[in-house]
């Protein structure tokens, strides 16, 4: 395929969505803002950004009309997808955050980070700095250090049910699920347009990430 | 394991950056859009813009220099000053900010931080906390830009601030602002130990061995500094600075921090790509 693919940062309410879209360009790739059905329909890669709350992100996805194109594009056509902090959350099937259903296209929960009565220094959210321990190979850390930092700011975090979709976990007090891939399917707990140069190499990853095609899966 | 973050704070008013001593004889340090861009260029662990007459002037801050400079930085910048409601957040958010503090509104309508927690998340509601050691030695909120005493008590206001949803406090030393002789770990301490959210201390440092002891015998889960990385030497010149990986390692484990240059990207044709300012 010859030509930049358009990536479309779905617009579900309120947060900082220009930083997605600038990160995404500074990753070479080609990225608009929408909450129409058409232009979701149209789009190459999807980007699902971190918004305030899991509760408010699906609320306004179900009142865009967007859940059956994005069910379409995602589960049928395989197109790439990427959800960031609030966003890789919702890719579960519930929340504890709300008590709210996700979007269910990976088998887990999102629960509350529990802090830890014998350090104080675990507080939540767990905001800042910290790092990967990479359970399993993915296409979006290609070529970034195994002791990258990348920038977390969260009180939730997922809880997969399915070992196998596990990319990396985060230690913070305990491990919890921090990166997520099943097929097409990305999600990062960690905001990757403030990770620095880190950050802008996943989304590099992303951009130019090709499902491989069954050949290549033999 | 998270790391320490060691963000520089700036201090905007109508015409620029400025720094103070206790809040008091301000400074003219220059364009935050330059000052920005050196910060994003040492590959900062985030930045914190506060726009400091924008209360005493009635308007929120200035969108314009905020967007700006989240144009070319990709990391978290906190904005403040002069924030009374969520619509005003609003405008913030898509102006590129990550997170907005709130200072004196949080003290005149402690309301709005439910609000905005509901809104955008605790994690993206900072409340601001300026205190002065009292002459009983206890301690005092202020606000207005560190010129209305509240009488509130600084643990007392933190704890109902967390009660309301806030995601982190940043704590300001009206005492050491601006005099670079170390926070004033005592307050520090008291209120971080009250809390089970995250605390940014500010207010003094004048050395690596300040930001390292605001953590250790402060507590602090993040470290902000304004004149250590805005003035050099006795006359205090105006230089926008920042330590490197060596001078933070004197004082902070390699596990404590994110270094800042020494993850050279391997880019995808193989070349390894080295941070320019290593």
């Amino acid at each position: 395929m010859d030509g930049p693919a358009m990536i479309v940062v779905v617009d579900c309410g309120t947060g900082n969505l220009q930083s997605v879209v600038r990160g995404l360009e500074k990753a070479d790739g080609t990225a608009t803002v929408s909450s129409s059905v058409d232009v979701v329909a149209d789009a190459e890669r999807l980007v699902l950004p971190g918004v305030g709350s899991f509760g408010h992100g699906m609320a306004n996805l179900e009142r865009s009309g967007l859940l059956p194109v994005l069910s379409q594009k995602v589960l049928e056509d395989k197109t790439p997808l990427l959800g960031i902090c609030a966003g890789h959350q919702m890719l579960t099937s519930y929340s504890e955050e709300g008590d709210v259903h996700g979007l269910g296209w990976i088998d887990g929960t999102t629960t509350r980070l529990k802090s830890d009565p014998h350090d104080r220094s675990i507080r939540i959210p767990h905001m800042g700095w910290n790092q990967l321990h990479a359970v399993a190979d993915c296409p979006l850390f290609r070529g970034i250090s195994r002791d990258a930092c990348f920038y977390f700011a969260h009180s939730y975090s997922v809880e997969c049910h399915n070992d196998a979709y596990v990319v990396a976990t985060t230690e913070y007090g305990r491990p919890f699920v921090s990166v997520v891939q099943d097929q097409n399917i990305f999600g990062v707990q960690f905001h990757p347009e403030k990770s620095h140069e880190n950050g802008i190499a996943v989304l590099r990853n992303f951009v130019s990430y090709r499902q491989p095609s069954a050949d290549q899966r033999q | 394991m998270l790391k320490i973050r060691i963000m520089p704070v700036l201090l905007l008013n109508e015409w620029g950056l400025e720094k103070s001593i206790q809040f008091q004889d301000p400074v003219y340090i220059g364009s935050p859009i330059n000052a920005a861009r050196v910060y994003n260029g040492r590959n900062v662990d985030g930045l914190i813009l506060l726009d400091i007459v924008a209360t005493n002037h009635g308007r929120p801050p200035l969108v314009e220099v905020i967007s700006q400079i989240t144009e070319e930085a990709f990391m978290p910048v906190t904005v403040g000053g002069g924030v009374r409601d969520v619509a005003t957040m609003h405008q913030l958010l898509a102006a590129g900010a990550d997170r907005i503090v709130v200072n004196t509104s949080s003290v005149e309508n402690p309301e709005l931080i439910s609000q905005a927690a509901d809104c955008f998340g605790s994690q993206c509601v900072v409340v601001s906390i300026d205190a002065k050691r009292e002459a009983d030695g206890g301690y005092q909120v202020y606000t207005h830009g560190g010129t209305r005493a509240t009488g509130l008590d600084p643990v007392d206001h933190a704890l109902r601030m967390q009660k309301m949803g806030c995601g982190e406090i940043l704590l300001t030393s009206m005492d050491r602002d601006g005099t670079m002789q170390g926070y004033d770990l005592n307050l520090t301490c008291r209120v971080s130990d009250a809390l089970d959210i995250p605390l940014i201390a500010c207010g003094g440092a004048g050395c690596v061995e300040h930001l390292a002891e605001a953590v250790r015998v402060g507590h602090a889960s993040a470290v902000a500094a304004g004149a250590f990385f805005q003035f050099f030497g006795p006359r205090r010149t105006v230089l926008i600075t920042y330590p490197d990986d060596e001078e933070f390692l004197q004082v902070f484990e390699p596990d404590q921090i994110r270094l800042k240059t020494d993850n050279p990207m391997v880019l995808p044709d193989g070349a390894v790509h080295q941070d320019p300012c290593a």
